[in-house]
């Protein structure tokens, strides 16, 4: 670990890598609350799956992959929502098809493209320690976009989140917002494509907010909880794969899936010696 | 009192594909009225409530509440729903939920005014949850979290209060509780309630809508042996009014 501190002062390379996996933690923080409060993980990874599409495509016509990723991650939000909207009994079939397309497609795209200049191996699983500094500043808005949006309109996500039909009720534009919902994840996904890559996304958008909804009680505390796990794990992860040179993004998950492993058996054991312990006037109904 | 009725229902059914679910059903209530829907399990209660919310699409007929269509109207219609449609375990908090009643009255974005918060605390105040305020709703009872239904859909300042087996889950003493609350509101509001419980619901409201496919209304003193019979098909031991 001091190893890393070291290098993290000389190396450009590691600021840029730190940087990268703290921008990701507050998009991960912000739109992960809602896909676990909202139990749409499932959606979720057939967005993150189906940017693989788009980011083929932009290599093979010459485009920016990380704007390809932007306008593919969008439109599958917006795909996905209408098949969940459409035809809600045969949701779970057309995603996983959707999920599986989006990525031939990428993987037709990509063979085709000529030149043998395109890792796909970093886009499935991402290379933080090669983010452009531009891919920087693409992160940075995201994730301002994402603050904004979510702060402006947080009553009204807020409900449609919680009860989709009272919302209705009240003459809230449900489809409007629910579509919004699923943007912001879109965003949050090629936040992360950079730093753990489309497969291992879905790990990152879940587990710091899953963890944090054990441990806080309204939407707001929780998000603020998840950015700084989110924080804890990117930079844990890149400086624990630092000296023995494992991949990055694998070892981020790695601590996420055991730090979530731990909050979960913790909070068991507390509940069951709360159980146990004998009841005071009025501690329980 | 405007002598117009608040709702109006002329020749609906509906239909869940080919199963008719209501038919023919005409309904008149006028404003003030407290008027308690009953019938048996899947005679269509409940669908004709969410029919009357705008939730559903009516196959044939007209609905018009408050002069309205039901979706436009639904704003000022408070709903407490049989079967809430969020999860137990959402991290939220008893003043949040009762908050969002107040959606659909001024601007989206931002937080709540002030206002708003008076309202919701003046709501929770009367549906004494006052001291849950800050409790995440996983940690409440039945009946708490009835009330905690009922507060928010006060707050949303209804013209209407429309209820769907308020009490289906919570025990006798709490029932008697909420139709004592549901009796003083009904001073200030037109209330409909869904109920299975014909003998419970009858020492309160004066009107009975009997829903089994048709609807039927009686008043609460005309109800007898007979008119169970037809309604839930024998079976049922006959109920004693005391009025």
């Amino acid at each position: 670990m001091g190893e890393f501190g070291t290098a993290l002062l000389t190396h450009g390379f590691l600021q840029a890598a730190l940087l990268a996996g703290l921008l990701a933690s507050v998009g991960c923080g912000i739109a992960g609350t809602y896909v676990v409060v909202k139990r749409i993980g499932f959606l979720a990874g057939g967005i993150a799956h189906a940017v693989l599409g788009g980011m083929g495509a932009a290599l093979y016509f010459g485009i920016d992959p990380m704007r390809g990723a932007l306008l593919a991650a969008l439109a599958s939000a917006l795909v996905i929502g209408w098949i969940t909207l459409r035809f809600r009994e045969h949701e779970d079939t057309l995603i996983a098809a959707f999920w599986a397309v989006g990525m031939a497609v990428g993987v037709l795209f990509i063979a085709r493209t000529p030149g043998y200049a395109v890792d796909l191996m970093s886009y499935l699983f991402g290379n933080i320690l090669l983010v452009p500094r531009e891919d920087l500043w693409l992160m940075a808005a995201l994730d301002a976009v994402l603050v904004l949006t979510v702060a402006a309109l947080r009553r009204p996500l807020l409900a449609v989140a919680f009860d989709e039909e009272f919302a209705r009720l009240r003459g809230l534009p449900v489809t409007l917002l629910y579509l919004l919902l699923l943007c912001l994840v879109a965003l949050t996904v090629v936040l992360l494509i950079r730093v753990v890559g489309l497969i291992l996304v879905i790990a990152l958008l879940t587990l710091p907010a899953a963890i944090a909804t054990q441990h806080a009680n309204t939407l707001g505390r929780i998000m603020v909880l998840a950015v700084v796990l989110g924080g804890l794990f990117t930079t844990g992860g890149l400086a624990l794969s630092y000296g023995p040179d494992l991949p990055a993004g694998a070892t981020m998950i790695l601590l996420a899936g055991a730090s979530y492993l731990v909050s979960t058996v913790v909070l068991h054991l507390l509940q069951r010696w709360r159980a146990r312990r004998p009841l005071t006037a009025g501690g329980a109904s | 009192m405007s002598a117009a009725p608040v709702i109006e229902v002329r020749g609906l059914s509906f239909a869940y594909g080919a199963v008719p679910v209501l038919e023919n059903v005409d309904l008149s209530v006028s404003q003030g009225e407290f008027l308690g829907i009953v019938g048996p399990n899947a005679g269509g209660k409940s669908t004709l409530l969410k029919l009357i919310l705008g939730l559903l699409e009516p196959t044939a007929g007209a609905i018009r509440v408050l002069g309205r269509s039901p979706r436009t109207a639904s704003r000022d219609i408070g709903y407490v729903p049989q079967y809430p449609a969020f999860a137990r375990d959402f991290p939220v908090t008893v003043e949040q939920v009762v908050l969002t009643g107040r959606l659909g009255h001024g601007r989206l974005l931002g937080g709540y005014s002030p206002q708003d918060r008076e309202m919701a605390r003046w709501f929770m105040t009367q549906t004494e949850i006052a001291d849950l305020a800050q409790r995440r709703i996983a940690t409440l009872s039945g009946g708490q979290l009835q009330r905690v239904l009922v507060a928010r859909a006060l707050a949303c300042e209804p013209q209407i209060l429309i209820l769907d087996e308020p009490t289906a889950n919570i025990d006798m003493r709490v029932e008697s509780d909420i139709f004592d609350l549901l009796r003083a509101l009904n001073r200030r509001m037109t209330i409909l309630v869904v109920s299975h419980d014909v003998a419970f619901i009858s020492a309160y409201v004066r009107r009975v809508a009997c829903v089994n496919r048709t609807l039927l209304c009686h008043a609460t003193e005309s109800i007898d042996g007979q008119v169970i019979h037809d309604l839930y098909g024998g079976d049922v031991r006959r109920v004693a009014h005391a009025h």
